[in-house]
């Protein structure tokens, strides 16, 4: 993994020579600590969700190949509505978090060490757990703001209230997702407003442009890209995060990492490959966004992370 | 007036002040909205439909998070989370050492492999690996939990301090080599007090995952070990929500405390915010 060093630091050639270790096999020896963790329970879990969702049973003895547990999950009908529900919450709170982070960070952005920065910053530190519990008592029929509509004489009750939480729709799951997540894209979309940036929109405005054609041709093109990278991580975590969907969500359709440990823990073992199935296929899917989310990083800096 | 010369954007549109107040006062109702009712739900006796206040209010609550088996929980939880951290930054610091200092092959892989475990959530990894850790008895064990939990925080510690490593003034450790000083004596006595606030740092967020940690404490601790998420989310599973909204406030302060503390150093770094996000 690590030929050819060009050493760029500390480690002269003196120094390798005296300690004894080739210069090349440095950064591997330093490296190799984090690549025992990353590699065992990293690695090794994808590894072993794949291999188990293929009929790998260990210490078990027995291997018996197949897509079975594939071909079954695919074709269960609930798991085909979990998939949908996934999807639909991934969009729909990425996309919000990602149009109100960076609508909140234009509007603060001339304060940007004030207190509103510091309070999204704060948001930020919430459990996504005690996320989840906030929503449930704001959202629930007898919740706060249903409570707030009655004293209104908006809501007649409880039942009259809309059902936000532990709904088909993911309502829920959605408000909280775009409450922890919007703040995330406006603290990166905040960092993102360089001193650069001010100059480029000074420039357009001596060149006569409007405060829109500013926006939209000089601002949000600079900010895209650490924004877009953002969005991707938010998609990513609401693709295959467990508490606040087991918590805001319904068990039947439930979102696939709920699905996953339903799976699991279900008494017959027999059901335990497609748990595993479920698994890789939330892995792949949360995967593919890190690996879209370093492209767009590494385009955006050309240099590494 | 002097703002609209210097800053222009978004920051002016429409009739400037009267609007961007009230869109102010917008955001940050939405911000705060959601923790109204698990502050007033921690002290609510009775909090009957549709009030909007509480008929009694109670310290039920207070005297809840002062009980025994929370206390217990608490004392795991930090004990894990000491660990974790301790354990997260001695890792990192090596590892980070590597990627702020180093260029060598196949530093992109290391990259995607210190980024994917900061950002996949636990749950679809650890389903795999939950038979090897009950095979080599390490299920339902502190030490269990310890391990899986360095899965999420060795990479984003590794990450954060290679940042630091690449901003080290590396003449200062030659000085001291040149002068005499050993390898480890270098190490202590120079390196590490000039990466200290990003030491510090890095202890403080790696503490905050592991503090924050459900799914993957659920899986491995088996219930057995028993953390601050962990009686929270039975406490939100029953119907005692003065029970549930004090752990809540529990369970959520240490966090808010230590990112206000940091926050200040974070500014502008998207990869140490990005482990937040994930709590």
């Amino acid at each position: 993994m690590s030929q050819s060093v060009v050493p760029t630091g500390p480690t002269t050639r003196q120094h390798a020579v005296r300690r004894g270790v080739p210069e090349r096999l440095r950064p591997l020896l330093l490296l190799s600590p984090a690549l025992v963790v990353v590699g065992v329970f990293f690695v090794g879990g994808v590894a072993q969700a794949v291999l188990q969702s293929l009929g790998r049973q260990p210490f078990l003895g027995e291997t018996d190949w197949s897509v079975e547990a594939y071909r079954a999950t695919f074709a269960d009908p609930a798991f085909r509505a979990s998939l949908t529900l996934t999807l639909r919450v991934v969009v729909l709170s990425t996309g919000l978090a990602t149009v109100l982070g960076v609508a909140v960070a234009l509007l603060v952005r001339r304060h940007a060490r004030g207190p509103l920065t510091t309070l999204l910053q704060s948001t930020l530190a919430v459990p996504h757990l005690v996320g989840a519990l906030c929503i449930g008592l704001l959202l629930s029929p007898s919740g706060f703001v249903s409570r707030l509509g009655a004293g209104a004489g908006l809501v007649d009750g409880a039942q009259d209230f809309w059902v936000l939480t532990n709904d088909a729709f993911g309502w829920g799951i959605i408000a909280e997702y775009t409450w922890k997540e919007a703040p995330f894209v406006a603290v990166v979309a905040l960092a993102a407003m360089t001193p650069h940036v001010r100059d480029l929109e000074a420039a357009a405005r001596v060149l006569g442009a409007g405060r829109w054609r500013r926006l939209t041709t000089v601002t949000l093109p600079l900010i895209a890209p650490p924004v877009a990278a953002a969005s991707v991580l938010v998609a990513s975590f609401a693709a295959a995060s467990y508490e606040v969907p087991r918590l805001l969500g319904q068990s039947f359709p439930a979102t696939l990492p709920v699905v996953a440990l339903q799976r699991y823990q279900d008494t017959d073992l027999l059901v335990r490959p497609q748990a595993m199935a479920v698994a890789t296929i939330i892995a792949v899917l949360s995967l593919t966004l890190v690996a879209a989310y370093l492209t767009l990083v590494s385009r955006l800096s050309r240099r590494s992370l | 007036m002097r703002g609209r010369t210097s800053l222009p954007g978004l920051s002016g549109l429409g009739s400037p002040r009267g609007l961007r107040a009230t869109t102010t006062v917008v955001v940050v109702a939405a911000v705060l909205l959601p923790l109204v009712p698990l502050l007033v739900w921690s002290v609510a006796g009775t909090w009957r439909y549709p009030d909007v206040v509480p008929g009694r209010f109670t310290r039920r609550g207070l005297d809840l998070v002062l009980d025994g088996e929370v206390v217990a929980a608490t004392a795991t939880s930090l004990l894990i989370a000491v660990t974790v951290a301790v354990l997260a930054c001695a890792i990192g610091l090596s590892a980070g050492r590597a990627i702020g200092l180093y260029r060598f092959r196949g530093r992109r892989l290391v990259q995607f492999l210190l980024l994917a475990p900061v950002i996949v959530p636990g749950l679809a990894v650890t389903l795999g690996i939950q038979v090897f850790f009950v095979r080599y008895g390490l299920a339902d064990t502190v030490l269990g939990v310890v391990l899986v939990q360095l899965m999420p925080t060795v990479p984003y510690a590794a990450t954060l301090l290679g940042a630091a490593y690449a901003n080290l003034d590396v003449d200062y450790e030659r000085q001291a080599r040149t002068l005499g000083s050993g390898p480890w004596r270098t190490f202590l006595t120079v390196t590490v007090p000039l990466l200290r606030p990003a030491l510090v740092t890095t202890a403080l967020l790696t503490f905050l995952i592991s503090w924050s940690e459900y799914v993957l404490t659920l899986l491995i601790g088996g219930g057995q070990v028993t953390t601050l998420p962990l009686l929270l989310f039975a406490a939100i599973g029953s119907s005692d929500r003065t029970a549930a909204a004090a752990l809540g406030l529990l369970v959520v302060l240490p966090p808010v405390v230590i990112v206000l503390l940091v926050a200040r150093r974070l500014r502008g770094r998207d990869d140490a915010w990005m482990g937040l996000a994930r709590g």
